[in-house]
């Protein structure tokens, strides 16, 4: 998400209190595909409620209300309230379309109409922009006035008072929104968020988190359809370095602020990999390690209740992610394997990266050593009788046993 | 405001014997340093420059530790700069010269074996319009005599060398560049890098060749973020840091106390010992280098036979030099690849580069760096550790593939 166009017009007025009016600066929230889901609504919206107090949670006290598919944030302490973590947060909230910070006031023409000259005031103030127009919602249809009349008589009035700006209905520099319900919200910006459903919402996957670009963007997208993930690390040292554990570390932690604190397992793998080495045809090394990771991931899978696997293959990106050779790893697991990236170029995906915010991370050169496990020429068309024959060789189920028994697992927590 | 990203060290859980063998990365301080400089930092935290007698305690200590670095080096206390260490020194050094007499030339000369703080400066000069030249250096890492005397030229403003070598450990014969240099342009000014050398070997006639000497104090069990730069009486030399005017304008910034205080104490224990600490490096290098002669696998010493007794740069053929490392680790054996600074950019190693080391051995250095507190014991079982693992490692790494 880029933040950086953001700036919360309007929000620097502090402790505005006009006579007899009661304005109070608060972030209201959109959500969108939630709605349609029928009978199980106020199941997806007590979820997203309650991620978004998690959220916001160290930020200090805060009201939560919702209403006609919008969330009401009101700080209990307004004037020390960090607005714009707030928002950086919020946006990172799966389930979210929008959000604004906005001022409630009265549903009364008078205190609309001071407010919004207020936020004008402050737009104009900061050079933001000369031409506006104003646009109305009215849900509280008991309101005296339409919404067509409250943008005429509310522009008009605008104008008498702000002799520098002009009304421009197509191209505005900027729009003030005005909101008529059982009380009336006013603001100008609506910063988007990543919509998708609730974390935790539609069950558990088991992501299998390399380190590299692609598996982090694989459990975002999964995280972002409301899928609660559990993440699996196989970690190669000491063929490999210590800085490559705290690297995925800090992967699963830029994950956490999406999906809240997420479980880490860390499987030592270095020992699984040498007896592929010394037993199998180097060629064929890579399939066999990937075999080996799904059934160990399943393993973890089943015991966390997870009901499916998540990787980030694309397909034919690499040796490994052929048709066949992702038909050879998906014959030893018998729960979905879901693959998000499967479509998109590599460039597609480093751009979700970055929006993301895993990519800088991801591209820090700590695990190039264990190039040892990879061929020159690895085989791209593996046939399943072949691998099995291989494979045969290994004492897989003493080895991933060995494994699981030795993982480390950590619990992250968003920063 | 509750700041939650806090970074406690981590515990030292098990008390596993390690092995510190990476000593020209940094050195772990001597408890008297560590115990001196935190009552410095409880009593002593004036600031010098204050007026008050909290101030007049604290320029006291820093002008002892002056006066100690000064007699290290065998110069006056007017010719050491404190800074904040050896990088800082270097750029200091060359960057302050080169402004300062900008009627010298725009010519400048350095080794190719350079540490990063000097290169990196003189890739930056190149781009401002200086022209640089680096000399070669021979198998054994010793500066090309003759190319040098060829590269000096009128114009010449500043020659830049490395006293003892960070990667390999090779000397510089100071005293024959010196009369080189001196023999055809006696203007140029002669900056030596002696981060290596300083506290492990006498330096008070080298100093005598030089205008300007870079030392630290992390690399001889004192503290970082402190070092100092020899600026050789009336050389003329602008500041690359501007402020308060600490030290003599050159270095502006309140002075790091504790820090130029903990490094004049490590100086001082070095310096009081350097015969004896000096023996004892060259047995343990020594012992190692019978150790390794005596195995049955496939290596090279790098660093030459004349070289400082503190470091090892030794190749274990085919195997890469950071997975061997992270299974000397996994022993609590810690070592480096080539230069600390350059293993984390994955780069080949520039000095091995210029000493033309075979491929096959270029990607499997590794330094083995000692010091005091290195014992006899710890050389045989990091022997007994490489006999362990670079068998296996050869053996994986130098295979032919399997079929």
């Amino acid at each position: 998400m880029d933040m950086k166009g953001m700036n919360m017009k309007g929000m620097d007025m502090k402790g505005m209190d006009m006579k007899g009016m009661n304005m109070k600066k608060i972030i209201l929230v959109r959500y969108g595909e939630i709605i349609l889901k029928g009978l199980n609504r106020p199941v997806f919206e007590d979820k997203l409620v309650k991620n978004i107090k998690r959220a916001l949670f160290s930020l200090g006290k805060i009201n939560v209300e919702k209403s006609q598919a919008r969330i009401y944030i009101e700080p209990a302490d307004e004037a020390g309230y960090d607005y714009n973590s707030a928002i950086n947060r919020l946006t990172k909230v799966f389930g979210i379309v929008s959000a604004s910070p906005a001022w409630k006031v009265n549903a009364d023409f008078n205190e609309i109409k001071k407010c919004a000259l207020e936020i004008v005031g402050d737009i104009v103030g900061k050079s933001r922009g000369d031409t506006f127009k104003v646009e109305t919602k009215r849900g509280n249809k008991a309101f005296f006035m339409k919404s067509p009349e409250i943008n005429a008589e509310l522009g008009g009035y605008i104008l008498e008072n702000m002799p520098s700006l002009r009304v421009d209905v197509h191209n505005p520099s900027f729009v003030l929104y005005v909101e008529v319900r059982e009380f009336a919200y006013i603001y100008s910006e609506i910063i988007p968020a990543y919509g998708g459903l609730p974390a935790g919402t539609n069950g558990k996957a088991a992501l299998l988190l390399s380190g590299g670009i692609d598996s982090p963007v694989a459990g975002w997208m999964m995280a972002k359809r409301g899928v609660e993930l559990e993440a699996v690390h196989f970690y190669s040292f000491p063929y490999t370095s210590e800085r490559s554990k705290d690297k995925v570390i800090e992967l699963v932690r830029i994950l956490s602020a999406y999906c809240g604190r997420l479980i880490l397992h860390i499987v030592p793998f270095a020992q699984i990999q040498l007896e592929i080495l010394g037993k199998c045809p180097r060629d064929q090394a890579t399939i066999i390690m990937r075999r080996i990771m799904m059934r160990i991931a399943e393993r973890i899978a089943r015991s966390s209740g997870a009901m499916a696997l998540v990787t980030g293959e694309s397909m034919g990106q690499v040796a490994s992610q052929t048709m066949q050779s992702l038909a050879v790893t998906d014959a030893v697991v018998n729960m979905p394997v879901f693959r998000p990236l499967i479509g998109m170029d590599k460039n597609e995906v480093i751009e979700t990266a970055r929006k993301i915010g895993t990519f800088d991370t991801s591209i820090l050169p700590y695990e190039d050593c264990c190039t040892v496990f990879t061929a020159k020429h690895p085989v791209t068309k593996p046939h399943p009788e072949k691998i099995e024959m291989s494979e045969s060789k290994l004492d897989i189920e003493s080895l991933s046993e060995n494994a699981i028994n030795n993982i480390e697992t950590l619990i992250i927590n968003p920063l | 405001m509750n700041l939650k990203v806090w970074c406690e060290p981590e515990p030292h859980a098990k008390k596993r014997k390690e092995i510190y063998l990476d000593n020209s990365a940094t050195t772990r301080p001597y408890d008297e340093v560590v115990d001196y400089m935190e009552r410095i930092n409880r009593e002593t935290y004036g600031n010098p420059s204050s007026l008050h007698l909290k101030g007049i305690e604290a320029e006291r200590l820093v002008k002892k530790a002056r006066e100690t670095i000064a007699a290290s080096l065998g110069a006056n206390p007017k010719e050491i700069i404190f800074t904040s260490g050896g990088t800082e020194s270097n750029n200091l050094a060359i960057l302050g010269y080169l402004d300062a007499n900008p009627k010298n030339g725009r010519h400048i000369i350095a080794t190719k074996i350079e540490h990063p703080s000097v290169l990196e400066v003189f890739k930056r000069l190149e781009s401002r319009g200086y022209q640089a030249e680096y000399i070669d250096v021979d198998e054994k890492g010793m500066l090309d005599l003759e190319k040098f005397r060829s590269a000096i030229k009128a114009d010449t403003s500043l020659i830049s060398v490395i006293l003892v070598n960070n990667e390999t450990g090779s000397i510089q014969a100071i005293d024959k560049i010196a009369e080189i240099k001196n023999s055809i342009n006696p203007k140029t000014a002669f900056h030596v890098d002696a981060v290596q050398a300083y506290g492990k070997m006498n330096l008070t006639t080298i100093r005598g060749y030089v205008d300007f000497m870079s030392v630290s104090s992390h690399k001889i069990h004192g503290p970082k973020g402190a070092g100092a730069l020899y600026v050789k009486n009336k050389t003329k030399i602008n500041p690359i840091i501007f402020g308060g005017g600490q030290e003599k304008s050159l270095r502006s910034g309140t002075e790091n106390v504790a820090g130029i205080c903990g490094f004049g104490l490590a100086a001082k224990m070095a310096f009081d010992k350097i015969e004896e600490n000096h023996a004892k490096a060259e047995k343990l290098k020594s012992l190692f280098i019978n150790k390794l002669k005596t195995c049955s696998y496939e290596l090279k010493i790098i660093s030459p036979e004349h070289s400082s007794p503190y470091i090892l740069n030794v190749s274990f053929k085919h195997v890469p030099a950071e997975v061997l490392l992270h299974h000397l680790e996994s022993r609590n054996i810690f070592v480096s690849t080539g230069a600390a600074c350059s293993s984390r950019k994955n780069l080949k190693s520039h000095v091995l580069a210029a000493m033309k080391i075979e491929k096959c051995y270029a990607e499997g250095a590794i330094r083995f760096s000692f010091s005091i507190f290195n014992t006899e014991e710890d050389i045989i079982e990091v022997s007994d550790a490489l006999g362990a693992i670079v068998p296996k490692l050869q053996a994986i790494y130098g295979g032919k593939p399997q079929v």
